[in-house]
């Protein structure tokens, strides 16, 4: 179906608009903030850190943690407003193991 | 109870729970064998894989290592970490999509041929050998101290240990096992470092702590005291860097993106039931593994601390117990240069060799003697850095059950990702190998077998690189994470992301990037150790960050190759349009299963 395409494809921009921004984001505050500009921001201190030295030992991941999880929301927001999401998707009973429909 | 009992209490429980999980999840199907059915919930899954990806070098070595080169140990806290914002945004959910059983899989359908998926299949075993091996000698160390075993018997116990669970088990059996191995290895390195940030700073959070000033100098903060006392013994400052700037930004790259790369993470985020499960479990994984990394440059700069003020220029006559029980080990060894019967602690080696030859004899003062050479510098004093958090709870006077939950936890980290590792090889043997290319006839049931076949091999040849440790434990995994870099990650994105990447740029592109970083880290490494220097490097860049340049090398490779040789056919581009779209992938895959 030509709808189902264009759909996908404007999908799939939206997407990679999400990723770029995250991951830009996720460069400046690793590569960008621990390594590159380090050395200027141990100017600054924050308690007993040195800014630089903090951003790289600790403030880097907390900042990972976070961007993924703006991942998992905008994603799934994303997935939604584009009808791809796996709502409509039918699951086969397994008394045993996790059920998506039912647990989360 | 004395720390011995307790170490056999601990140690005891925690292998007849995982010998508990692993009977009560028998596999009886491959899917069960490869992606434990394909049902974990994303929480179970993230705790599973923080434990997967939590190794002997995470839980021993990483805090060692930061605590002897200060600044320059961030390299491994951010490059171990931010490769999951990688695999979140940019593997996970895809790979999941496609539902199949491992990364070679993907490989050698994206790009419809079994070459690739053969050179993938070199790749993976390789990479997960060269990081087991590590594995198994951490096992052998914390028997070896704890338990007083000799090592090889120690990595005896642990591969028997793996053995009843990945062979029995599978993907299954692993799966819950990490769970447990999760809380305990957590457990085990937050308790530690919580009494030592409250004795040293009057913080229980060690990630404040590190922050703070300290409880016996309330004006002084804990990293100036540390950066004086390191300058003061002839160290660098311990807050300053020493790597270059090229260095440090490529190791860590390199480390994140191998990170993202490596097959048994990977192959964990095929076991939840949907796309969303995915990413939502590449979260809960992030944050279960950022506990740990973000308290081990805590405790490394407090362990530092420690050992300086506890050892320098103290008479060996008066040293701390622990300090002769890891003599006894053989991971530390004082040489008396000035003959003052103190031990004086300064920068630069001790010893000509890199590791201490003891002789039979001890000392006037009790202390081992060496063969070894002395060195020219006043330094006297030889630790090994995988012991700083094996000794830790030791150095800083906490109670024995403490020491010994250490143990328990320390072979937890090692036995988890041993075990994810080795089902790695042997699904890449029974389903890429035996199934996809030679036998493609052969029943599930058949299957499973050589998949338990595999597996107990793969037990069988770890044990060994654990008798026989090809290098240091941290130095072994960096390998396997330059490889990584330059071959998985660039095909699997490309794949993914660009449609057009057909089977000779995916080819040409792992197979020049895997022989490019290889070729650099042998010369480096073993054909030329003494040209290890970074005038002789290529671009300032170390063995340990040529994985970044590997992965360049690949991607130009397959991109330039691809422009030249026909695009992919259509099914294969419907294959990735479908990947793309999150929709369908329950569906699809409970059919695909059953």
């Amino acid at each position: 179906m030509p709808g189902d395409q264009d759909r996908a494809r404007a999908y799939w921009r939206a997407n990679i608009r999400l990723l770029c921004i995250l991951l830009s984001l996720w460069f400046l505050c690793s590569f960008g903030l621990g390594i590159l500009w380090a050395d200027w921001l141990d100017q600054f201190h924050m308690f007993g850190f040195k800014l630089g030295f903090w951003f790289s030992q600790q403030g880097s991941i907390y900042i990972f943690v976070v961007l993924i999880f703006i991942y998992v929301y905008a994603s799934n927001r994303l997935d939604h407003r584009y009808g791809v999401d796996e709502e409509g998707d039918t699951y086969e009973e397994d008394e045993e193991y996790y059920h998506p429909d039912r647990d989360a | 109870m004395d720390i011995q009992s307790l170490t056999y209490l601990f140690v005891g429980a925690s292998f007849a729970l995982y010998i508990t999980i692993a009977i009560m999840s028998r596999a009886s199907s491959t899917a069960d064998f490869y992606v434990a059915g394909g049902d974990v919930h994303p929480l179970a899954n993230g705790m599973a894989t923080a434990a997967d990806w939590m190794s002997a070098a995470s839980f021993i070595s990483m805090a060692g290592i930061i605590s002897f080169i200060g600044r320059d140990g961030s390299v491994y806290l951010m490059g171990w970490t931010g490769g999951y914002v990688l695999l979140a945004l940019l593997l996970a959910p895809y790979l999941r999509k496609f539902g199949k059983y491992t990364v070679p899989d993907f490989i050698g359908d994206r790009y419809y041929s079994d070459t690739a998926r053969l050179v993938a299949v070199i790749c993976v075993i390789f990479v997960s050998f060269t990081y087991v091996a590590g594995q198994m000698r951490g096992v052998g160390i914390v028997f070896s101290r704890f338990l007083e075993v000799e090592i090889n018997t120690g990595v005896m116990i642990g591969m028997t240990i793996v053995f009843f669970y990945a062979v029995l088990g599978g993907m299954k059996g692993i799966t819950y096992t990490q769970v447990a191995q999760y809380c305990i290895l957590i457990f085990a390195f937050m308790v530690p470092a919580i009494f030592i940030s409250l004795k040293m700073t009057g913080t229980p959070v060690p990630q404040l702590g590190f922050g703070s000033t300290l409880v016996d100098a309330p004006n002084t903060y804990l990293l100036d005291r540390l950066d004086q006392l390191s300058v003061e013994l002839g160290f660098a400052a311990y807050t300053a860097g020493k790597k270059s700037t090229i260095d440090v930004f490529c190791i860590t790259a390199a480390l994140m993106v191998g990170t993202a790369g490596l097959p048994h993470v990977i192959v964990r985020f095929f076991t939840v039931p949907r796309v969303r499960d995915a990413r939502l479990s590449a979260g809960y994984a992030l944050i279960f593994i950022a506990i740990l990394y973000t308290t081990a440059p805590a405790v490394a700069s407090f362990v530092r601390v420690n050992v300086i003020e506890s050892v320098n220029e103290i008479e060996y006559r008066a040293i701390p117990q622990w300090f002769r029980n890891w003599e006894d080990t053989g991971l530390i060894a004082w040489i008396d240069k000035n003959n003052d019967g103190r031990i004086q602690y300064r920068a630069g080696a001790a010893l000509e060799a890199t590791r201490p030859d003891y002789s039979l004899t001890r000392g006037i003062h009790g202390q081992r003697l060496l063969n070894n050479a002395p060195s020219d510098n006043d330094n006297e004093l030889y630790i090994d850095r995988d012991i700083m958090v094996l000794a830790n709870p030791e150095i800083a006077g906490l109670p024995n059950w403490v020491i010994a939950l250490v143990a328990a936890g320390g072979l937890a980290a090692a036995l988890s990702t041993a075990a994810g590792l080795l089902l790695v090889i042997s699904t890449a043997i029974s389903h890429d190998l035996m199934k996809k290319v030679f036998r493609p006839a052969i029943t599930d049931q058949e299957e499973l077998r050589y998949a338990r076949i595999a597996a107990a091999v793969a037990v069988g040849i770890a044990g060994l690189f654990g008798i026989y440790p090809p290098a240091f434990v941290a130095q072994v995994v960096a390998f396997a994470f330059g490889l990584a870099a330059a071959s998985f990650f660039p095909v699997i994105f490309m794949g993914i992301f660009y449609r057009r990447m057909n089977r000779e740029g995916a080819i040409t592109g792992m197979i020049s990037g895997l022989v490019f970083t290889f070729a650099y880290i042998v010369y480096f490494k073993f054909i030329s150790p003494d040209s290890n220097t970074a005038e002789h490097w290529l671009l300032g860049i170390s063995p340990e960050g040529i994985g970044t340049i590997g992965m360049l090398v690949n991607f130009t490779t397959a991109l330039l190759v691809c422009r030249m040789t026909p695009p992919p056919p259509e099914s294969v581009t419907a294959l990735v349009d479908n990947i793309r779209i999150p929709r369908g992938a329950g569906a699809a895959y409970h059919h695909h299963l059953r």
